[in-house]
């Protein structure tokens, strides 16, 4: 990506050699984005600003389309990327239903159809959740809502999942899939809506008509670019980065549950992605923890940060039916793509030093 | 040593964290998330906002010091605002700062700072702690005209023992010329003057927090005659003289607020005098209480100057004498004793008599 930010500077929408330079390379990214995720045409994908922006554009599009106000269908543990594009499309006039989790944090199909009315044009379901990491039944849930409401779409933000799981319009049997750059190494503020053939989307972002009037707005070449080798690489590496990560994640876990006294994890048994490790401890204050575990240069999560950079209570744990006591005291870990196994050893060392320092 | 400073955003606690570090000291630099909007973010008017938070970690930043924001919404809720709340339902005038500091600050945060990895907890007050022999003292600020230690009052040997208050020994121009100096972003900032929780008037805050507030209700004078009406005693303090919506030939203060009758009681100015107070829940710094008809100053108000009085032990509360009669003592505030540039210690005002 390096060169289009600086020799290569073409603006790929110019007539000149040096535009067209960058559109070649513009428009290459989109060949080898739209083979990873599976979209029929290079044209049904569409670069956005992030992952926010393509999960903006992935709901409100279709919703808006052909100036209606049609219903949204979604869950609670959604990202606020898509729960606030649903909220506002509510303020908008669009009737708007959020179904709610299991307590292990899992939407079911039934529910997800049963919220479905003549008016829905848009369901939205996560790939997986960037919280807990469990993964939705998003292909059952397609199924189920082609079956009661076939007028409706389907998107999913697979944001999260794409770095450990196999993301794809077919796969997960979705017309619409948000990925991002940035949860893969790439360049931040670069985002993918890829989506199937003929679907009509009211843009969100409007101007000149870039991306076939689905989004407008020059073209970030550099990171569109970045982003599409890092969705490459990520690809190829899957199936080392699920092996280390998983065996990384299984002697982290092994050692707090043994070693850290009132630990256990948050979503037990069930399928999540391998790169997550979520867990509560009894009597043990998160955002303190996390203090303590970054002075021990391990950088952990809880919740999510707010504006002012304090983490507030989670909605997916609310979701899930989990108090707000017990919710400060969970904890999330997640494991990238520099993780060797042996990391597990060294993050329970910190952790349990760090938890064996409060008490 | 590592120091926990608590960075509010202003000049005074980012000069603070500085001073820490060029002692040689470990820092971290927190800001508490004491309240927030109707949408659970930080405001983004008035103090205590996204910008002031913005402002202490980019110091932070400058400093090389680590940075966090640590919620204290619900504690401060609790601890702070409804006690402000409750305080104008009874008819006082309270102080929310005192409260802050007692509750949250050196209460909650003090009780963290080990917790946190630290050893000592760090504030921006213009006051100061000095040790002599194994007592800790409390000292008025260097810049008079900046002190803080009224609001300190509540603080007992086991807090000082493990707090530091660097920039007490520095004018405020000195802070600001050593914050120009460190190029931190906020050395021209100005000072925060209202309460860090209210946009605006604070009645309309108290109006839509605590709508009991906003009682209407008669004021009258000496005998009780009604002179006018209100919308609700928050409105008033004793001693308050402007904004009284009715018109005599010679000024009328505020001498009472009688907030179960939501009445307002006018008087003239020699009626506002008082020979006293009654305190409630006082605290000594040194933790021992000084001697019945003990010859001491206090201020009963934040920008007030100290005045010459005696104390007197009254069951479980405090007498204060004042050597000649005082305006203006409100109930809500704090009566802190002084003698010279110590703080021996102080409480609350319950009656004005």
């Amino acid at each position: 990506m390096a060169p289009f930010l600086d020799a290569e500077f073409g603006n790929p929408s110019g007539i000149h050699s040096v535009s067209r330079r960058a559109k070649n390379a513009l428009e290459d990214a989109r060949e080898r984005v739209a083979a990873l995720l599976g979209a029929a045409h290079p044209l049904d994908i569409v670069f956005t600003g992030g992952g926010t922006e393509s999960d903006n554009l992935g709901v409100a599009g279709p919703a808006l389309a052909g100036g209606d106000r049609g219903g949204v269908v979604t869950t609670a543990i959604e990202h606020d990327a898509v729960l606030e594009t649903a909220r506002f499309l509510g303020r908008l006039g669009c009737p708007v239903a959020i179904v709610g989790v299991d307590d292990l944090g899992r939407a079911h199909p039934a529910e997800v159809a049963a919220a479905l009315t003549g008016r829905t044009r848009i369901v939205s379901v996560m790939a997986a959740n960037n919280e807990t990491g469990v993964v939705q039944p998003v292909a059952e849930i397609a199924s189920a809502v082609r079956a009661d409401g076939p007028q409706a779409l389907i998107h999913s933000d697979a944001v999260q999942a794409y770095v450990s799981r196999e993301v794809g319009l077919d796969s997960l049997g979705v017309d619409l899939l948000t990925v991002a750059s940035h949860k893969v190494g790439g360049p931040k503020g670069v985002g993918v809506l890829a989506m199937r053939p003929g679907i009509d989307l009211e843009p969100v972002i409007h101007g000149g008509g870039h991306e076939l009037g689905r989004r407008s707005g020059t073209h970030n070449v550099a990171g569109i670019v970045g982003m599409a080798a890092a969705l490459e690489a990520a690809s190829k590496d899957r199936e080392r980065f699920t092996h280390d990560v998983e065996e990384a994640r299984r002697r982290f876990e092994t050692r707090l549950v043994a070693e850290v006294p009132g630990a256990a994890l948050t979503v037990p048994g069930t399928d999540r992605l391998v790169q997550h490790s979520h867990f509560r401890i009894d009597g043990v204050d998160a955002e303190t923890l996390l203090i303590r575990l970054d002075a021990a240069g391990v950088a952990a999560a809880a919740g999510s940060a707010c504006h002012s950079g304090a983490i507030e209570v989670s909605h997916v744990l609310a979701a899930m039916g989990m108090g707000v006591e017990d919710a400060r005291s969970s904890v999330r870990f997640t494991f990238g793509w520099t993780i060797r196994p042996g990391d597990g050893d060294a993050a329970a060392d910190a952790l349990v030093a760090a938890v064996e320092g409060l008490r | 040593m590592k120091a926990l400073v608590a960075m509010s955003g202003g000049v005074d606690s980012s000069v603070a964290a500085a001073v820490m570090r060029e002692l040689g000291h470990e820092v971290v630099g927190v800001t508490l998330k004491q309240w927030e909007g109707p949408d659970g973010r930080l405001p983004t008017a008035g103090c205590c906002t996204v910008a002031d938070a913005e402002d202490a970690r980019r110091v932070a930043a400058r400093l090389g010091i680590p940075y966090y924001v640590l919620d204290y919404t619900d504690q401060f809720e609790q601890e702070v605002v409804a006690r402000f709340g409750a305080g104008y339902l009874a008819g006082r005038t309270p102080n929310p700062c005192i409260e802050c500091n007692r509750r949250v600050r050196f209460g909650a945060l003090l009780e963290r700072v080990g917790a946190l990895g630290c050893d000592v907890l760090v504030t921006g007050h213009h006051a100061r702690v000095d040790r002599v022999r194994d007592r800790y003292r409390l000292l008025s600020g260097r810049d008079r005209a900046k002190d803080q230690s009224y609001v300190l009052h509540m603080l007992g040997q086991a807090e000082l023992a493990r707090i530091a208050l660097p920039i007490g020994e520095m004018t405020k121009d000195e802070v600001r010329a050593e914050a120009a100096r460190l190029g931190l972003r906020n050395a021209a900032k100005p000072d925060s003057q209202d309460l860090c929780f209210v946009q605006g008037d604070y009645r309309d805050f108290l109006r839509e927090h605590f709508p009991d507030t906003a009682r209407p209700g008669a004021i009258v004078d000496e005998h009780g005659t009604p002179v006018g009406s209100h919308d609700g005693v928050s409105g008033f303090t004793v001693g308050q003289r402007r904004g009284l919506g009715v018109a005599f030939g010679e000024p009328r203060y505020v001498v009472g607020v009688d907030a179960s009758t939501a009445t307002v009681t006018l008087g003239r100015r020699s009626e506002l005098a008082v020979e006293g107070c009654r305190v409630e829940g006082v605290t000594f710094v040194g933790g021992t209480a000084p001697s019945g008809g003990s010859r001491v100053e206090v201020k009963v108000r934040y920008r007030s100057q100290p005045v010459a009085a005696a104390v007197y032990p009254a069951g479980a509360d405090w007498r204060v004498e004042f050597e000649r009669p005082q305006e203006g003592v409100a109930p809500g505030q704090a009566a802190v004793f002084y003698r010279g540039d110590e703080v021996l210690g102080g409480g609350t005002i319950v009656e004005a008599a």
